[in-house]
């Protein structure tokens, strides 16, 4: 294998070298947690105290700063008492992989510390919901308004001047007002996602619409086709899969918003279980929520993908492989 | 000149008079009356087209050659109602054109095929958008793509054919709605000679099988004299009619008639019509190459 097949210039490796790069992609940030938590000597800034010796403040478990372990040994040695004794350890918000890889299995059969509280999988399902919702009426609103502004230069240059402004305005900017039209529960969190997503939406959908090779429409006119039925026998159907494409990116910018979003109002969902773990500092929990976000987004990424190459057997795009 | 014997491109045997009376006899399809086309630039206007007259009988095939920019798609899209004309008249069946309509079928050289549909469904479109019935229009569309040859290619999508199968698609297409006249825009341009000789000895036998008039648009002398009864040569800058030719080489057309008198002496006289003897400055020819040997003397190829 030499290494001039890997770097060609816009070449398109083999299925086995796409894969090989592809685990090793994660494999490789992995690797690197996994040598600063189980290296003693990379990083390991602190020390954990397992034996206090005659440090009247030190306690078995306890974090301390390498510096201050180091200063208290050399003067319970100068004092001739008994040292203290640690190991190398990492600060607390660095948990080693396999103690997340633990929490993210303890988080779903832990039951909620308070008994109000919502289990992990109540939390996520929440905000899974969040998402939907929001997503689903900035798509209800965005998506036809772009094809009607990538369609008419009537409506682009009605709409689209004042969208370029609004998407330029933070949606977290909108949180208070949000809280105060819409109330403290889901109503603002949903309208934040919207507001995030809407105005890029009706942009990327209109530029969309406007790539659809004009050729198509003279055909279909030549053929008879009135007005009406060209936007709904041929620009539709024309810019379906990269409406489609177009959605898949909207919807994972969507879930960005999303711990914005329920930091409004009443915390809830998966920015809830975090901030209370964090409080706690659970920061196993932290990073085992944090993933499980990255993994849920993937997934359905992943997902829609696949069944976008079922739903369109004439994009060529999507079926290369 | 190189053939000294060759007979007048004006002279015609007996039975090509006759046919080509009693294609006069034939009613218009198509007139065309003093059409002009005026383009706004920002440089000022640009006369793209400038009093085109002809006229077109039903079942005849003519075809449009010009040098590149005598506006000959342009005409071909204002005959289509793509676009507008300035000044001037298209008629059809006594009819002015103002838009795009089922009653001319176009044929574009890009195939324009709509992918995301199979080839039937490809050939049903215009039928189904003129309220056909699904079931009607898909029996139509099986009776089309027959007389084209690719039945066994229904289910496929538009990506899977060779060019000159979508072509047939797009004649299909066309056919299917019964236009009165077929305009092609140089629709074998982008095809291989091979499939591109294929494909005119088929549009000869659909035309002998079809009541329809065709209008074809191409820059390859050769094809248009294979191709048409009568040649309209356009020229450049402004786009103004040079002369309708009516080809002598008689019907029907084989690939062995090209070394024939008539075909040879027709295709003289469109060379002297669209490369004139005295050519305008190629900037081209301004490059004067030095050639340096950089080989050994000994080494010759030659």
């Amino acid at each position: 294998m030499n290494l001039s097949s890997w770097f060609a210039v816009r070449r398109e490796l083999s299925p086995r070298k796409r894969t090989m790069l592809g685990a090793g992609s994660f494999l490789l940030p992995l690797l690197v947690w996994c040598i600063v938590s189980y290296v003693p000597f990379v990083w390991h800034p602190m020390v954990l105290v397992n034996n206090p010796g005659d440090v009247d403040y030190f306690q078995v478990g306890m974090l301390v700063d390498k510096g201050v372990f180091a200063e208290e040994s050399s003067t319970m040695q100068s004092l001739g008492k008994i040292l203290p004794e640690g190991n190398p350890a990492n600060p607390i918000y660095l948990p080693a992989p396999h103690e997340v890889a633990k929490a993210f299995y303890t988080a779903f059969i832990t039951p909620p510390e308070q008994h109000d509280g919502q289990w992990l999988h109540e939390s996520l399902w929440h905000s899974v919901q969040i998402i939907f919702w929001g997503f689903l009426i900035s798509s209800l609103i965005g998506v036809p308004l772009g094809i009607l502004c990538g369609t008419y230069s009537a409506v682009s240059r009605l709409n689209e001047p004042f969208i370029e402004f609004f998407r330029y305005l933070p949606a977290p900017a909108f949180g208070a007002l949000a809280v105060a039209i819409l109330g403290i529960y889901d109503g603002p969190k949903i309208s934040i996602i919207v507001i995030g997503t809407l105005f890029q939406q009706v942009l990327i959908i209109a530029n969309t619409t406007r790539k659809l090779d004009y050729a198509l429409l003279e055909a279909a006119m030549t053929l008879g086709t009135n007005r009406i039925r060209l936007l709904f026998h041929v620009i539709l159907p024309g810019i379906l899969p990269e409406l489609y494409r177009d959605q898949r990116i909207l919807l994972g910018w969507a879930w960005t918003y999303l711990i914005v979003a329920e930091l409004i109002g009443t915390s809830s969902g998966i920015t809830w279980f975090i901030t209370q773990q964090a409080r706690y500092q659970h920061f196993d929990n932290v990073y085992a929520a944090i993933f499980m976000i990255g993994l849920l987004g993937l997934g359905s990424d992943q997902l829609l993908a696949r069944l976008g190459k079922k739903l369109f057997p004439w994009d060529r795009p999507a079926n290369k492989e | 000149m190189k053939h000294p014997q060759l007979p007048s491109y004006l002279d015609q045997s007996e039975t090509v008079r006759d046919r080509f009376a009693r294609l006069k006899q034939r009613d218009v399809v198509l007139e065309v009356k003093d059409l002009g086309k005026v383009y706004k630039s920002t440089k000022g206007d640009v006369t793209a087209l400038k009093g085109i007259n002809f006229k077109t009988h039903r079942r005849e095939f003519v075809c449009v050659l010009g040098p590149s920019g005598c506006g000959k798609s342009t005409l071909i899209r204002i005959l289509a109602g793509l676009e507008s004309h300035t000044s001037g008249d298209v008629l059809l069946d006594g009819k002015p054109v103002t838009g795009p309509g089922r009653d001319r079928g176009m044929v574009f050289q890009g195939y324009t095929l709509f992918p995301w549909l199979t080839v039937k469904k490809n050939v049903m479109f215009g039928l189904e958008m003129n309220g056909t019935s699904a079931f009607e229009a898909g029996r139509e569309a099986e009776l089309w793509l027959e007389l084209v040859g690719l039945e066994r290619f229904a289910n496929a999508y538009p990506h899977e054919l060779s060019g000159g199968m979508k072509q047939r698609v797009a004649i299909a297409r066309a056919l299917v709605n019964q236009p009165r006249i077929l305009l092609m825009d140089e629709p074998f341009g982008a095809l291989d000679a091979q499939s591109r000789a294929r494909m005119q000895a088929h549009l000869l036998e659909i035309w002998r099988n079809i009541d329809i008039t065709i209008l074809f648009i191409t820059h390859d002398l050769d094809e248009a004299i294979f191709l048409a009864d009568r040649i309209l040569v356009l020229k450049a800058h402004p786009g103004e009619v040079q002369e309708l030719i009516e080809v002598p080489v008689p019907r029907p057309r084989h690939a062995n008639q090209s070394t024939s008198p008539e075909f040879l002496a027709t295709k003289a006289r469109l060379e002297a019509l669209i490369h004139p003897p005295e050519p305008e400055p190629d900037p081209d020819a301004e490059v004067k190459p030095h050639m340096i040997r950089f080989v050994n003397v000994a080494d010759n190829v030659e």
